[in-house]
């Protein structure tokens, strides 16, 4: 079988903080906003719609809106979401979204959490092209907080 | 800055969106994509050999993938040899690069948070 690599993004960091802290910052949506940048109006809660508003720079326009799916306390949260929804002129509603699944394992260094998104290969082709480009401009800026970020994973 | 209506133009409209994901959802199709990734150009007749399928079936799923815009047949003489058009499944990797770097800067701000007090 041919692995097209086009359906699946996987990540994982190892952070040096107890399982129940990380937790809290996955799933209290106020904490969650902080590092997600984004304002949060609705607490996480399995099977309902979170709704807030994006603070990511450049994307301030924005709506964040996932719909939670899994929440089992301190071990896996998901939810559901329009990958590519950056243009508020357009109805997403009926799209395909993908999956982002949170997992976290105890380990003797503090935590690793695992965060796998699915799915994109139902998105249209034609949607994640124009997202890139719409992108591209913005991202040359976002190369060196990477640059740092990845610097820090384990 | 980046949502200017002039680069949405520029951009191909949903209703011209290639169905790549969906002409690769098919394990022939599959197949073929990875025998001419490694061999193409190949004819229908070297592409049916081992494929499993008649001449006939090759040659439709060959048209579904130029269809997606994912291969194109060109004539040879008697004989059409088909080849991969990489830019599409490329544009589709390289969105994938960037929402899997978006991850990247969103774990490291949660490290940052959590590591932080």
């Amino acid at each position: 079988m041919v692995e097209t690599g086009t359906d699946v993004v996987e990540k994982e960091i190892v952070v040096r903080a107890p399982r129940g802290k990380v937790w809290r910052a996955l799933t209290d949506s106020r904490e969650f906003g902080k590092w997600f940048q984004a304002e949060m109006q609705d607490p996480f809660v399995a099977g309902a719609r979170a709704r807030g508003r994006i603070l990511y720079p450049g994307y301030e326009h924005l709506t964040f809106e996932v719909q939670v799916e899994r929440m089992e306390p301190e071990h896996l949260f998901s939810w559901r979401w329009h990958p590519y929804a950056i243009d508020p002129q357009q109805d997403y509603s009926q799209e395909p979204t993908t999956l982002v699944v949170f997992e976290l394992e105890e380990i003797p260094e503090g935590t690793r959490i695992r965060v796998r998104e699915s799915g994109f290969d139902l998105i249209p082709l034609a949607r994640r092209a124009e997202a890139f480009r719409m992108n591209s401009q913005g991202w040359a800026e976002q190369v060196q907080n990477i640059a740092r970020h990845v610097g820090q994973t384990e | 800055m980046w949502a200017r209506r002039s680069s949405r133009a520029a951009a191909a409209a949903p209703e011209d969106a290639a169905p790549v994901f969906a002409a690769l959802g098919d394990p022939t199709r599959l197949r073929l994509v990875g025998r001419l990734s490694r061999e193409g150009p190949l004819s229908i007749s070297r592409l049916s050999d081992g494929a499993g399928v008649s001449r006939q079936a090759v040659s439709k799923h060959l048209r579904v993938l130029a269809g997606a815009g994912l291969a194109r047949g060109t004539r040879l003489g008697r004989e059409q040899r088909w080849q991969l058009e990489a830019a599409p499944l490329d544009e589709a990797r390289r969105s994938l690069e960037r929402i899997a770097q978006r991850w990247d800067e969103a774990l490291g701000r949660l490290q940052a948070a959590v590591e932080g007090d």
